[in-house]
């Protein structure tokens, strides 16, 4: 399934990424291929190493010219292509076409300066308006992620706010230039539950109300599991499945996806043996020639040291030669 | 203290210096445990959960030593042992495993190189590394193996009970699994007692039998894991359950969303410590300290909770697939 509508926001079309090192190129990601629609939730599952946020690295174009290459692959946002911007293109789409919330939120605000300032700042950079009229739509942001006062909160420098509130104002900050797109990198893993809770409700509630599409990546099956329709589960640099977040989980069709949700403890028989995926990824300076996953698969066969192609069933994708698909309860 | 338990704890708070004033005289106080009651049966897997600032770290500081309570006291049936949440940096990195592993026996001065190496490939053993493992340095390893290195260095000095604070926060899912299943192994196969303080409630739950939920440095609710974490009885126990992402039902139930953050630990509530966010708030009764009351087989610290059924959760199937 792609994305060539008009409402495709981002489209990444088989991403190659290495990373030199002195002992050869780390190939980072190989081959991704993903969409985000206009309005749409889409998750980004997978454990560390996976190349979940070096996807959205090179989305933003972050990562410092010249310590990558990309020896194939493209992205589009909005319809132009990432790569061939300048410096200052660049600039002008970060925070107006794409923002990115990150996990940290004391890492994101300027501890030096007061919130109100930092607000401004960004809507500013992308709005001319004067100094009044954005304190008003810094206001208005504010209310929108359901914080109490804010004037008080405007005053206030990053440190003197919880880790929960802080969040609420990158989320403020972010929205506050009306992006098409949001990409979430972890942006609760540093919050407590009953935080995480509230500002994963607001992330949700925003999007919807704006119209904005939201990249979340996060390592947590069950998050993705409350706010996307839509499910790409990243392992050692490839998606190896997409499609409907709710099919996933209920029938994961690759064997890392059905591997994954088995070892969740929820899944668990208490105080049993909790099924686990044996053995270590593989090295990312010798990829496997074959299926990524092959190593440690239960179900490997002799075709696994051929790259599987992407067996698909409605609009779903998994990239196995014995997908599950026909798991249908 | 009773033969039966491991840790006894009775009236325990801890205080620690909060504001200052220009000349740095201590004008404020940061309440970091306000009255714990706690015992620990040995042979147990206690589960702590609760979330930052509820006092589950100074409490495992307070249960080791490393800090004097304010008020209260703690025994201990034998020192417990601890494993703590970051393998990377609770490993010396300049040590060769069997070093990191035996440093509590080798700072005693009275083993042999010999029986120290012995004792560390054993121990590598028990927990699933290889013996020839204790030669390398804790940088080779991966976040699960350096998290059975740490744990064998806590069976090290054979204790009969060990804390481990957030045992696998630092891990993947895959390997997290890994951890659970070689804690349930070592507890069955020592005899162990285990104090496991962790902020997902999904690991104490598969692993605890008996859970405390803590908030505000006080126990609001104690009982057998499968029950308190099923059906909690106390309101914040309710509102953290439900704020736990579950993956079984794909759009989210409740909304908790404007229930706030817990209040600042420098101004303790005269009332009941939760009550400016509990959604069940009663003027007559929520106005005085709580106290912690029996309710069946739990213990809850709410004037408003009424008994519940003590069910266990229906049968944790495989998964729907």
């Amino acid at each position: 399934m792609s994305g060539n509508g008009a409402g495709t926001i981002l489209q990444v079309e088989d991403l190659h990424v290495d990373f030199p090192s002195f002992n050869g190129d780390v190939r980072a990601l190989n081959g991704v291929n993903l969409h985000v629609n206009a309005g749409e939730i889409v998750g980004l599952v997978g454990e560390s190493g996976s190349g979940k946020s070096v996807t959205a690295m090179m989305v933003m174009r972050l990562a410092e010219t010249g310590s990558y290459a990309i020896p194939a692959g493209r992205i589009s946002l909005l319809g132009k292509p990432v790569f061939d911007l300048d410096e200052a293109e660049l600039e002008r789409m970060r925070g107006r076409d794409v923002a990115m919330i990150f996990q940290e939120p004391m890492n994101a605000l300027n501890p030096t300066k007061r919130i109100g300032h930092q607000i401004r700042e960004v809507i500013r950079k992308h709005n001319p308006m004067d100094k009044a009229a954005a304190t008003a739509t810094a206001r208005e942001m504010l209310k929108a992620v359901r914080l109490a006062d804010p004037d008080s909160i405007m005053r206030r420098f990053p440190f003197e706010l919880s880790g929960g509130m802080r969040q609420r104002v990158l989320i403020a900050i972010t929205f506050s230039c009306r992006p098409k797109l949001i990409i979430a990198d972890e942006p609760t893993t540093a919050l407590d539950v009953t935080v995480q809770h509230q500002v994963l409700t607001l992330l949700k509630d925003m999007a919807h109300r704006t119209g904005t599409a939201v990249l979340l990546i996060t390592h947590d099956l069950a998050v993705v599991s409350q706010l996307c329709g839509r499910t790409y589960v990243m392992y050692a640099g490839e998606v190896v499945e997409s499609g409907p977040t709710s099919d996933i989980i209920s029938r994961p069709a690759h064997p890392y996806t059905r591997a994954l949700l088995q070892a969740l403890p929820e899944y668990a028989t208490r105080k049993q043996p909790i099924a686990f995926i044996g053995g270590t990824l593989p090295d990312l300076r010798h990829r496997p020639t074959g299926c990524v996953f092959a190593t440690r698969c239960t179900l490997r066969e002799g075709r696994c040291d051929e790259r599987p192609p992407a067996a698909r069933s409605g609009s779903r994708e998994a990239f196995c030669w014995k997908p599950g698909f026909a798991d249908a309860p | 203290m009773r033969p039966e338990n491991a840790i006894e704890i009775e009236g325990l708070t801890k205080t620690f210096p909060g504001k200052r004033d220009w000349l740095g005289r201590v004008t404020g106080l940061v309440h970091a445990l306000n009255g714990v009651d706690l015992t620990v049966r040995k042979g147990e897997i206690l589960g702590i959960v609760g979330e930052s600032g509820c006092g589950k770290t100074t409490l495992t500081q307070v249960i080791l030593g490393l800090i004097p309570p304010s008020s209260g006291t703690v025994e201990t049936a034998a020192t417990p042992q601890i494993v703590f949440q970051d393998p990377q940096s609770s490993l010396n990195p300049r040590m060769k495993v069997w070093r990191i592993i035996t440093e509590p026996l080798f700072a005693t001065g009275r083993y042999p190189v010999a029986a120290l190496r012995d004792k560390a490939a054993e121990l590598a053993e028990a927990v699933g590394l290889r013996p020839e493992h204790i030669d390398r340095y804790p940088h080779e390893f991966s976040g699960g193996q350096r998290q059975r290195i740490a744990t064998a260095r806590a069976l090290v000095s054979d204790p009969e009970t060990i804390i481990f604070d957030e045992p696998t926060s630092a891990l993947d899912i895959s390997v997290q699994a890994q951890i659970l299943n070689l804690l349930l192994e070592l507890r069955e196969a020592r005899d162990l007692t285990f104090v496991i303080i962790s902020h997902d409630i999904s690991v104490i739950r598969h692993l605890a039998d008996r859970a405390i939920v803590m908030y505000l440095g006080q126990v609001v609710e104690e009982g057998p894991a499968d029950i308190v974490l099923a059906n909690p009885a106390h309101p914040y126990s309710q509102l953290l359950l439900s704020s736990v992402p579950s993956i079984r039902d794909g759009e989210s139930h409740s909304d908790v969303s404007d229930f706030g953050e817990p209040p600042d630990n420098q101004t303790l509530p005269q009332g009941c410590y939760f009550a400016e966010r509990c959604p069940r708030y009663d003027d007559r009764r929520c106005g005085v300290p709580q106290t912690i009351r029996r309710l069946g087989a739990r213990q809850v610290r709410c004037a408003l909770a009424v008994r519940r059924k003590d069910r266990s959760p229906a049968p944790c199937g495989p998964a729907p697939y």
